[in-house]
């Protein structure tokens, strides 16, 4: 505030006044309001399956069987046979996937420099992340399963298409990581470059890879819709898992989902309940990985 | 390590009489040629980064690299072990032997080049693996996998960089939680381990305290009898201190182009080089004026 | 003439045979593996374009330019698919009109307001939104929240009855499981993905930028809106295209809360379906041109979401691209 007369200059040094700090205000306040906005529905579904899906949840839920038709009542049979399929058919997507996931990180980080394919492959394995699961299942359906019929396998191959791309990204981004002078330090003692990549700049890399490939196996263990052509739905344990029918815990959750019949419901919120819980787990164990093993991360 | 039997050819076996020295084809007394360049120009694509180096490094000694930034002196070192190949647009022009064989000549695998000439590098490097892994690695890659063998080597090894006594207890802890000049010579002890016949040092010390790299120094004195040594270095004392020659390197810069190209200067003994340097460029530079 | 003794450098040294020679034959081969691990990515697109295609040629020569018209009637032979294509702009459109103003604020958030101890666990909750399965998403979805808007939408339903537009979008008929709900669920499943590369993108504003602002005595919002925001607008759009791509793919949350009418309205408190959708659906029962039908909706889909993600990379690329040439 100045005034016409010879008195000395109030200097205002406090925050911008007015309009201009109401609307800083509001502007920030709408940003944490986002993030509660956030928090609510995913609170909201943690706190629905968990109640609804503990009162179901047992051991011989978890692991009895067969999986009872829709219109028996919860507490008969169990969802065995779904645990185990997801189990049997997302270990051998991943067995599938991450060895290749990984080779072709290294293809693109190691060999591929700023050649056009090595940019090609790894612009195209990024649209591959986002191309609909679905159409992976359509895709191992036509490849597959008109051929040799429905199985495991065939879920597999399908949730194996799925993780490729996210394995590659992942695992090129801790191969970048690594620094050149451990490369330089193996080839000045003679190795060949494929033994510099695996002795040397794969070891160093391991845990974020690990890590990444976790998060893969997360997102494959949760999907539904590759399986929904390629296992069938098996009521029954199938540990073959080369043939035949199979069922996993995504299938069941959503053969339940549109049933009237509580039973049916309920052994939906408990398989829901068993499904988060796995991909907790994993994601849990993918930080542990990074904070305690990544030996260079961001 | 291979020696030669006979006396080098014959231009340059005879010393010549004091007064007379021709700086590049100065002779050696005892050793053999180990690497002989002729006229080697180095280009990355098309910008030439050194040009028409000649020089002579000889069996048991050391010979430093001396010379202002950007004088290529590291460029060159790295083509004595064909490091330069891992740059996609780097070529070399000229000849480059080594004990009479061409380094650069067809079906020469760089592979076995690097594990006959070493290399340590600026910053240390250890492997994230035990110390034991770290000095085991090249003898394991050699084909070596016998326990008591590698025991033995890795002994030997970390002896010969002196570096044994501290870490014989604490093998298998990472390699990575060693002190910089600790760390310096457990790449030196890695090196040593696949038995080179030649060590290349791309300024191994500039990284390190100055009671490190005393003890790198001592070290490259009593390994010299068993290995020919080439070391960058930026240190000029350093390169007084330790070697038996010195190659001083400088940049011709084009006016026209504004491009600078590393040229090598002047190479001789070290005391002529530092106390009676024949080009006005070398006195400068190590009399402090430019550089 | 000198004897200068010649060594061979292909030997080995410190190797115990002297003539032993290693060919880099297992360096060769591994090169090659991985050289082919990568290929697999563009073989694996390559196969899915052409088979899924050839497996859809009977629809298309059915129906040809038929199948965008809104006519799908199986038991008669019918398969005009343009409802569902419109299913899934819309239903896309609704994810991304609540999901980016709340990712960007997110973001906005994370890079320009939480100090960075606070920012770990705020990125922990919104990516544990991306661990919740999505056909758990759909399934709390149609079991429970739907039931809930279901009264929701009655009321304000009944409300705008009548009022020119509003009563056009929110009017009756209403129903829990609708466009409106599965464009919701939508929201809260692309969230976490469109808020990590509006994230990245953010960063990737220089800081001299943002201290030149409140240099010039700007409030953090202003300064935002004059440095963060024109710097990061376009990798933005990149990331809501992104969001739009993961929300036009995601079948099984939509399946079971959109209604599974197939109707083109604009009545968005209304059932109706989506090309994801009607495919996980019907597929299981589906023969002859029926499937040939379904499988082509998939091969839409899928160059739908090929070309949205290769503009979407493309412009994220080239963001940056630009963050490390500048």
């Amino acid at each position: 505030m100045t005034t016409a007369t010879a008195e000395p200059q109030q200097v205002d040094l406090h925050e911008a006044k007015g309009w201009r700090r109401t609307k800083n205000r509001i502007m920030t306040t709408l940003m944490v309001i986002a993030f509660v906005v956030v928090l609510v529905p995913l609170g909201f579904v943690l706190v629905t399956v968990i109640a609804k899906g503990a009162s179901v949840i047992s051991w011989s839920f978890l692991t009895g069987g067969p999986i009872p038709p829709i219109v028996v009542p919860a507490g008969v049979g169990g969802m065995g046979p779904a645990v185990l399929g997801t189990i049997e058919i997302t270990a051998l997507a991943t067995v599938m996937a991450v060895p290749l996931g990984i080779l072709g990180a290294i293809y693109l980080n190691e060999y591929g420099g700023r050649n056009w394919l090595a940019a090609l492959i790894g612009f195209m394995s990024d649209v591959m992340t986002g191309v609909p699961s679905i159409i992976m299942g359509l895709f191992i359906f036509t490849i597959w399963v008109l051929h040799f019929g429905l199985s495991g396998l065939a879920g597999a191959f399908a949730l194996a298409c799925l993780m490729l791309p996210i394995v590659i990204r992942s695992s090129y981004e801790m191969l970048r990581l690594v620094p050149n002078s451990l490369r330089e330090g193996s080839y000045a003692l003679g190795a060949t470059k494929a033994r510099v990549t695996v002795t040397v700049v794969l070891p160093a890399a391991i845990g974020g890879i690990v890590s990444g490939a976790l998060l893969a196996v997360a997102r494959a263990a949760g999907e539904t819709a590759p399986l929904l052509f390629c296992i069938g739905a098996a009521a029954s344990a199938n540990p073959n898992v080369f043939s035949g029918a199979n069922t996993a815990l995504p299938s069941q959750i959503f053969a339940n989902a549109n049933q009237p019949y509580t039973g049916a419901q309920d052994r939906g919120w408990g398989a829901a309940l068993t499904l988060i819980a796995i991909c907790f787990i994993l994601m849990i164990v993918a930080r542990l990985v990074t904070s305690r093993f990544a030996r260079y991360s961001r | 390590m291979e020696q030669s039997e006979q006396e080098p050819a014959a231009t340059t076996s005879m010393p010549k009489p004091a007064g007379l020295r021709d700086t590049q084809s100065v002779s050696s007394p005892t050793g053999a040629q180990v690497f002989d360049t002729k006229n080697v120009s180095i280009y990355y694509g098309s910008f030439r980064a050194v040009t028409d180096v000649s020089l002579t490094i000889y069996e048991n000694e050391i010979t430093a690299f001396i010379g202002p930034s950007g004088c290529g002196k590291t460029t060159v070192l790295r083509t004595l072990n064909r490091m330069n190949d891992l740059i996609p647009t780097a070529r070399v022009e000229g000849d480059v032997h080594y004990r009479g064989a061409s380094l650069y000549g067809k079906g020469v695998s760089p592979i076995a080049v690097r594990r006959r000439i070493g290399m340590v590098f600026q910053k240390p490097n250890p492997f994230p693996k035990s110390i034991y892994d770290n000095v085991a690695y090249g003898p394991r890659i050699n084909g070596q996998h016998n326990k008591k063998k590698l025991d033995e080597i890795v002994e030997r090894s970390l002896r010969g960089a002196a570096l044994w006594d501290e870490v014989k207890d604490r093998l298998n802890k990472s390699g990575l939680g060693l002190s910089g000049g600790q760390a310096q010579r457990l790449c030196i002890a890695r090196t040593l381990a696949v038995e080179p016949d030649v060590v290349l040092m791309d300024e191994p010390c500039s990284a390190l305290d100055p009671i490190a790299t005393g003890a790198i120094e001592d070290l490259m004195r009593e390994i010299k009898s068993r290995y020919t040594i080439v070391i960058v270095t930026h240190n000029m004392q350093q390169a007084t201190r330790v070697s038996d020659r010195t190659a001083f390197y400088s940049v011709l810069r084009d006016e026209k182009s504004d491009t600078r190209t590393g040229v090598l200067v002047e190479y001789g003994r070290t005391e002529q080089i530092f106390e009676d340097p024949k080009d006005s460029r070398t006195q400068a530079y190590v009399t402090g004026r430019m550089g | 003439m000198s004897t200068i003794t010649q060594v061979d450098p292909a030997v080995p040294a410190g190797s115990t045979h002297p003539l032993e020679r290693r060919r880099p034959l297992g360096d060769r081969t591994f090169a090659i593996i991985a050289l082919a691990s990568g290929l697999l990515v563009l073989v694996i697109l390559v196969l899915i374009a052409v088979t899924t295609t050839q497996q859809s040629a009977s629809w298309f020569s059915a129906e040809g330019l038929k199948i965008f018209t809104n006519n799908w009637d199986p038991s008669a032979n019918q398969f005009g698919a343009l409802a569902f294509i419109y299913g899934t702009a819309i239903t896309g459109v609704i994810a991304l009109i609540m999901a980016v103003p709340v990712s960007v604020g997110i973001a906005l958030l994370l890079t320009e307001v939480v100090p960075y101890r606070w920012s770990r666990p705020i990125v922990y909750v919104v990516d544990l939104l991306a661990v919740v399965p999505s056909v758990v998403w759909g399934l709390w979805g149609i079991l429970v929240f739907a039931p809930w808007l279901n009264h929701i939408y009655a009321h304000i339903g009944s409300a705008v009855t009548g009022i020119p537009v509003l009563g056009s979008l929110f009017g009756p008929p209403t129903s829990g499981a609708s466009f409106f709900t599965a464009g919701i669920i939508l929201a809260f499943m692309i969230t976490p993905i469109v808020t990590s590369l509006s994230r990245e993108v953010i960063a990737t504003v220089p800081a001299i930028d943002r201290e030149g602002a409140y240099a010039l005595g700007a409030t953090r919002w202003e300064m935002i809106r004059g440095a963060v925001l024109p710097h990061s607008q376009g990798g933005i759009v990149g990331a809501v295209l992104l969001g739009l791509g993961r929300a036009m793919g995601e079948t099984i949350a939509v399946a079971l809360v959109i209604g599974s009418s197939p109707v083109i309205t604009s009545h968005l408190f209304a059932p109706g379906y989506n090309m994801p959708a009607v495919i996980a659906n019907q597929f299981g029962e589906a023969t002859g041109v029926f499937r040939a039908g379904l499988m082509g909706i998939g091969v839409l889909l899928f160059v739908f979401t090929i070309i949205i993600n290769v503009i979407a990379r493309g412009i994220v690329e080239r963001n940056a691209r630009r963050k490390r040439g500048a």
